[in-house]
């Protein structure tokens, strides 16, 4: 359904932020997208919706080449591709409605959106999603009057409104608390099953893209150097995405006094490790 | 190592000896181009005059008090001329001031190289001349009245709203930008969703400050025949009608007072 073929984008400073990269996102299917930061994982997400212009390549969204597109027509493909922000991105002195139905403007011609008149079945659809995302009490409220993860679950409502067929999420939790960054990243893959929805996830936590995505991406330098699914992601697949790491460490505790002797020649051996 | 570091403290200074040298310099220019300056004035002062203008002024103060109450009913027609001076001007300018403010920030601007420095020209050219200036070539243009005033006031109003507002619009957070456009926003149902909303307050907080500043300045239009109770003013001076000027003083007062109430509240329910 969407196929990148060699993409590649070089901001006028000069920095390659994509090198290459092949990628094929099937119909319902949920990638994450890892890597360190500077890989090029938001650049990527935001080539496909042309929110930034590739140098070169190809993106093949259903039958049709993104990046030959114009005004027009472009406008037309991005109502299939929702986008959900790592700091929502919403309009903060729009209420909740009215942030939720900017996800239609692409269906709504100007004068109907700058009077509000938005069809019936629109706000319909907007009333059912705020529901679906728990947010029913909250319709009326100015958006910056929400916390985070409401905030977000706005963002998601304001996505799938525009019935897209692929979601682009940005790091959905990276200024999210570990709880809520659990339950956007469940209500994110449960409505993408639910609607047979594709989507690439930018995600840092590793954990939880290995915990809710069927499928992990690795980014490093602008080319992927992993492909493969969630259980295969190894420390050694890890060093090459990020880097070499020590990553089954767990937090060593300091040396008590009554601690046994190998416990202590354990953490001097650290020690020295250190120096 | 700690030894070392205790024994040869490092020193930090907020400047170093060229900087202090540099700075006790200028410092010492200035003061020398101050007296220099001091001596200047000094020499084509006529200090006879002001040695005695504190007599005057008494002399002039003791004519003022008390206040001509009875000419009061001569001046409500001019002091209305004046708030609609200020008040239609103020609105001309905001209609003008608009456009030319999108037009001027880099971000919404169709064009920086050609359309941008046309915008900005038109903003400097309106601030560089003072409301008076304008008013004295209206007069000479469309003649005296309040006509003169209004359009006065609207050209020097445009190019500080359209400043302050295209800063705004330069400031806003792009995100909520992208976020409509990525839903397949055209470009004037961005306009409408993403930039409007941010920079409402800020443009409400700019309309009524220079309402604010416009019923002042046009209180002094009619020096020049613009119109309002500056003509009264002009004509009570001619005449040397102290107990007249006065009264104008206070009205003037009353008026900025007002002024001053009304753009506090209308700033507080906005922002």
């Amino acid at each position: 359904m969407l196929e990148i073929k060699n993409l590649v984008k070089k901001y006028n400073t000069g920095d390659l932020a994509i090198n290459g990269v092949d990628l094929k996102v099937e119909k319902g299917q949920v990638m994450a997208l890892i890597g360190p930061s500077g890989a090029g994982k938001s650049t990527l997400i935001r080539c496909v919706n042309r929110l930034e212009n590739p140098t070169s390549g190809e993106i093949w969204l259903n039958g049709e080449n993104i990046v030959k597109m114009r005004s027009r027509k472009l406008r037309r493909a991005r109502r299939n591709m929702g986008m959900i922000f790592q700091e929502y991105a919403l309009v903060e002195r729009l209420t909740v409605m009215e942030n939720v139905l900017s996800g239609r403007l692409g269906y709504v011609g100007f004068w109907r959106s700058f009077l509000r008149k938005f069809p019936q079945s629109d706000v319909n659809a907007a009333f059912g999603l705020l529901n679906k995302v728990g947010l029913d009490a909250m319709v009326n409220k100015r958006a910056d009057e929400l916390s985070g993860g409401q905030r977000q679950r706005v963002g998601i409502a304001r996505a799938l409104i525009q019935n897209p067929d692929i979601l682009l999420v940005d790091e959905p939790t990276a200024s999210l608390d570990p709880k809520t960054s659990r339950q956007i990243m469940r209500l994110i893959t449960e409505l993408c099953e639910e609607n047979q929805l594709a989507a690439i996830i930018n995600i840092h936590d590793v954990a939880l893209a290995q915990m809710y995505a069927e499928r992990i991406v690795g980014l490093r330098d602008g080319k992927i150097v992993y492909d493969g699914s969630p259980d295969d992601l190894k420390p050694d697949v890890l060093t090459e995405i990020y880097g070499k790491e020590d990553w089954t460490a767990v937090r060593k505790r300091k040396p008590k006094k009554d601690q046994s002797e190998d416990d202590i020649t354990a953490s001097e051996e650290h020690l020295a490790e250190m120096q | 190592m700690a030894e070392t570091l205790s024994s040869s403290p490092k020193i930090w200074q907020h400047r170093n000896r060229n900087q202090q040298l540099l700075s006790w310099l200028i410092w010492l220019l200035g003061t020398a181009l101050f007296v220099v300056c001091w001596q200047k004035v000094s020499e084509s002062t006529t200090w006879f005059f002001v040695w005695d203008a504190p007599r005057i002024a008494a002399d002039i103060g003791s004519r003022m008090i008390p206040p001509r109450w009875s000419y009061i009913n001569e001046l409500w027609e001019p002091l209305w001329d004046t708030l609609n001076i200020a008040t239609i001007g103020t609105m001309m300018a905001i209609v003008m001031a608009v456009p030319v403010a999108f037009l001027a920030a880099r971000n919404t601007t169709p064009s920086t190289r050609f359309v941008r420095p046309i915008a900005l020209l038109i903003i400097v050219s309106s601030r560089s001349i003072n409301s008076l200036i304008w008013s004295l070539l209206l007069v000479s243009i469309i003649g005296p009245g309040v006509v003169a005033g209004i359009v006065a006031i609207s050209l020097r109003s445009i190019g500080f709203i359209a400043k302050l507002l295209y800063e705004a619009i330069e400031e806003i957070d792009k995100n909520q930008v992208e976020a409509v456009t990525a839903a397949g926003g055209s470009r004037l149902q961005v306009l409408v969703y993403g930039i409007v909303p941010q920079i409402l307050p800020a443009f409400a907080g700019i309309s009524v400050f220079r309402w604010d500043i416009n019923i002042r300045e046009s209180t002094v239009l009619g020096l020049v025949g613009a119109g309002g109770i500056g003509l009264q003013l002009n004509a009570s001076l001619n005449v040397l009608a102290w107990p007249q000027v006065t009264l104008i003083l206070i009205l003037i007062l009353l008026a900025v007072i007002f002024s001053e109430w009304v753009s506090a509240k209308v700033r507080h329910a906005i922002i």
